[in-house]
């Protein structure tokens, strides 16, 4: 099954439930290189990612040296870990509003696990894997059960987990702010899992940016060479069809919302292990630059396609914007109006440039 | 299953006890402050409504000296919060409306605060406001204002930084339209000799200010000091500088126990402190003195809590105090 197939035109209407990328008759013959390039969904993201790159390289004299390219990169992998599961979610048809603070409450539960039980530092990260991926099952299973929108049981989710970040945050410690775990037991060692940088070269390079490749190379794998991955694009794309062929549509949806936990965990271990304490008030609005990433990187808002490349490389496209400005050193005052207007010239050369292809086929 | 994970992950949890740090460690340094009525008032209600968001430090230790004062002048104490003008005077209007016997406000957004500091006093609720509004709080009738001019605290800035002959300067606002947050940096820029650069990054996402600040350092070599508004931050630019491999100075505004620690082992240069427990103390045992006593501090004139320069030297000091959230 090659990645050729995708639907490109009404996707979420194919009505073909059993696998939207399941080849085609005609398609059974492989087609040429250019051609299968265009009908890949992060085309257009590519060609955006390359002008804002190109852009910025003429821009800002800071941009192409090495030691930027890291930054940017790092800048890029913080929000790329959570922006690919949810890219995922969003072609599995759903939305998650609370991946932002939910990343907060992973570093917090593992945080004050440790401190209030004076245990190893690994404990509390086992423990915050469990708690977390309970969220996101919780999530997906009042999601399935009820049947209401993903939008308001997320939201609720968002404010709930924000109340208690903060409540018991304060109940535990006493202040806003978890304490210091830099001098427990296993915190080095979990220092270098989740927040240590490797040099190569010239370059130094954040583990967070491994995390990230990591994750982008596994949804790939799932979404493009297994079972799993036609039935997210199956229940995205044509919820009852994709039912009435036997696809699990609740298992489907619970999964992509725990996928979206995991990654909120290794954001959370990162933000507790690269800055020893965590605020309990962050977090919040994060969860929009996830969804922006996973648009920019041409996944659809209503469901059924996209890839987690293409999320990656608007991650990517973010980064190198948000920092490009910096690097241009321009006004400070106007950062996000630039911000948003580079954005939206990169997404729309994406959507020209995906334009073109449909109609050059 | 879960519940056998749970299981399993407690128990490990018991075998796999830290012997360093944690909240044994600090039981066993902690000595419990006990709190009992100095004087036999009666049981007065004072209220306290800030514009702080959700879990900031700050306003943390603010509460901590209100706190602190009401268990001694036997006050009930009232606290609610809202970043919103508009939300806020709500919140001051419940608390007139439940007849509290005296008011603390903070006036960051002046005009949303303007009626319902007048209707507190038609309602005969004496105001006391704190940290903002300097300008605004004798106009408005209040009785005192306690807290910190931003602006000559931005000023103490850019006094010290030309002390210690710094040429450029980099002002990390970490909330943008923080009208304080301006002040702060443009005293900063009005008494420093050298160049002062402003960058805005988002407060709530710290991989961001990182990054941010990492990118600015890397275009702009010439900086040779940082300064970030609020103390979570302070540790989060040393960050930066240590990965752009910038010489910059960090300094800071606000105090916490990491700042502290920071400032003991040289990584910041100093901290700017507007002593917020002070003002939540003083703004409690103020109300209490003008209702027992009638008495009136400042004259109409602001009484400041800040600046205090804070460097290496008095750290060592502080840093107990900041450990037990006081400072």
């Amino acid at each position: 099954m090659s990645a050729d197939a995708q639907p490109l035109k009404t996707p979420g209407a194919t009505g073909n439930p059993g696998g939207p990328r399941r080849p085609d008759h005609e398609r059974t013959v492989r087609a040429s290189l250019p051609r299968r390039l265009v009908s890949r969904p992060e085309l257009g993201a590519v060609v955006g990612a390359v002008a804002v790159f190109v852009f910025f390289s003429v821009a800002a004299d800071a941009f192409l040296q090495w030691s930027s390219f890291s930054t940017v990169l790092y800048a890029s992998s913080t929000i790329g870990i959570m922006a690919v599961p949810v890219a995922l979610l969003m072609i599995g048809g759903e939305f998650d509003l609370s991946t932002g603070v939910l990343v907060t409450s992973s570093a917090l539960i593992s945080s004050m696990f440790s401190y209030q039980m004076t245990a190893n530092v690994w404990v509390g990260v086992g423990v915050s894997l469990l708690a977390t991926l309970a969220i996101g099952f919780f999530n997906g299973c009042l999601l399935v059960r009820t049947g209401l929108p993903s939008f308001i049981i997320t939201l609720a989710t968002f404010l709930i987990l924000q109340g208690c970040n903060l409540g018991f945050t304060k109940l535990i410690s006493d202040t806003v702010s978890t304490k210091s775990i830099a001098d427990m037991e296993g915190f080095p060692s979990a220092h270098k899992v989740f927040a240590s940088h490797l040099t190569i070269g010239d370059v130094e390079v954040q583990v967070t940016v491994l995390w990230w490749f990591a994750l982008i190379a596994l949804a790939t794998w799932i979404l493009l060479r297994t079972r799993a991955g036609n039935w997210i694009f199956a229940v995205g794309g044509a919820k009852e069809a994709a039912r009435a062929v036997g696809v699990p549509v609740n298992r489907t949806k619970i999964g992509l919302y725990m996928g979206v936990s995991f990654a909120a965990w290794i954001s959370g271990q990162h933000l507790l292990f690269h800055y020893d304490v965590v605020q309990s008030g962050e977090g919040v609005g994060n969860e929009l630059l996830y969804i922006i990433a996973a648009v920019i990187g041409g996944c659809l808002l209503t469901g059924g396609y996209g890839s987690a490349v293409g999320a990656a490389v608007g991650a990517f496209i973010f980064g190198m914007t948000n920092k490009g400005i910096v690097y241009a050193q321009w006004g400070a005052d106007w950062f996000k109006f630039f911000l948003g207007a580079m954005l939206l010239l990169a997404t729309l050369l994406n959507w020209w440039v995906r334009k073109r292809a449909e109609a050059s086929k | 299953m879960t519940a056998a994970l749970v299981a399993a992950a407690l128990g490990a949890g018991l075998a796999g006890c830290s012997s360093t740090g944690g909240k044994r460690a600090e039981e066993r340094a902690a000595q419990a402050a006990q709190g009992r009525a100095a004087v036999t008032t009666p049981k007065w209600t004072f209220a306290m409504v800030t514009h702080s968001g959700d879990g900031d430090t700050f306003w943390d230790i603010v509460q901590s000296g209100a706190k602190q004062a009401a268990v001694k002048d036997n006050i009930k104490f009232l606290y609610a919060h809202n970043e919103e003008g508009k939300e806020q005077a709500q919140l001051v209007q419940s608390y007139i409306d439940q007849k509290v016997d005296g008011l603390i406000v903070t006036l960051a957004k002046p005009d949303a605060m303007k009626s319902v500091v007048k209707r507190a006093q038609k309602a005969g609720i004496p105001v006391i406001t704190v940290n903002s509004g300097s300008g605004e709080s004798k106009k408005f009738g209040a009785l005192t204002h306690v807290g910190q001019d931003e602006t000559i605290a931005g000023e103490a800035v850019g006094e010290e930084l030309n002390k210690r002959g710094r040429k450029k300067a980099l002002c990390v606002l970490h909330e943008q339209g923080n009208v304080g947050h301006e002040q702060r940096c443009d005293g900063a820029a009005e008494t420093f000799e050298g160049k002062l650069e402003k960058i805005y990054v988002e407060g709530t996402n710290m991989p961001d200010v990182e990054s941010s600040i990492e990118a600015k350092l890397q275009s702009d070599k010439d900086i040779d000091s940082v300064v970030t508004l609020g103390a979570p931050f302070a540790d989060t630019a040393a960050k930066a500088a240590d990965g752009a491999g910038s010489e910059a100075e960090i300094d800071t505004f606000d105090l916490n126990a990491k700042v502290a620690a920071a400032l003991q082992d040289g990584t910041l240069g100093f901290a700017v402190d507007q002593q917020p427990y002070l003002q939540g103390y003083e703004a409690v045992d103020l109300l209490w003195l003008h209702r027992y006593n009638a008495d009136v501090l400042g004259g109409g004139k602001p009484v400041l809590t800040g600046p205090q320069i804070v460097t290496k030297g008095d750290a060592a000091e502080l840093a107990a105090y900041t450990k037990r959230g006081t400072r």
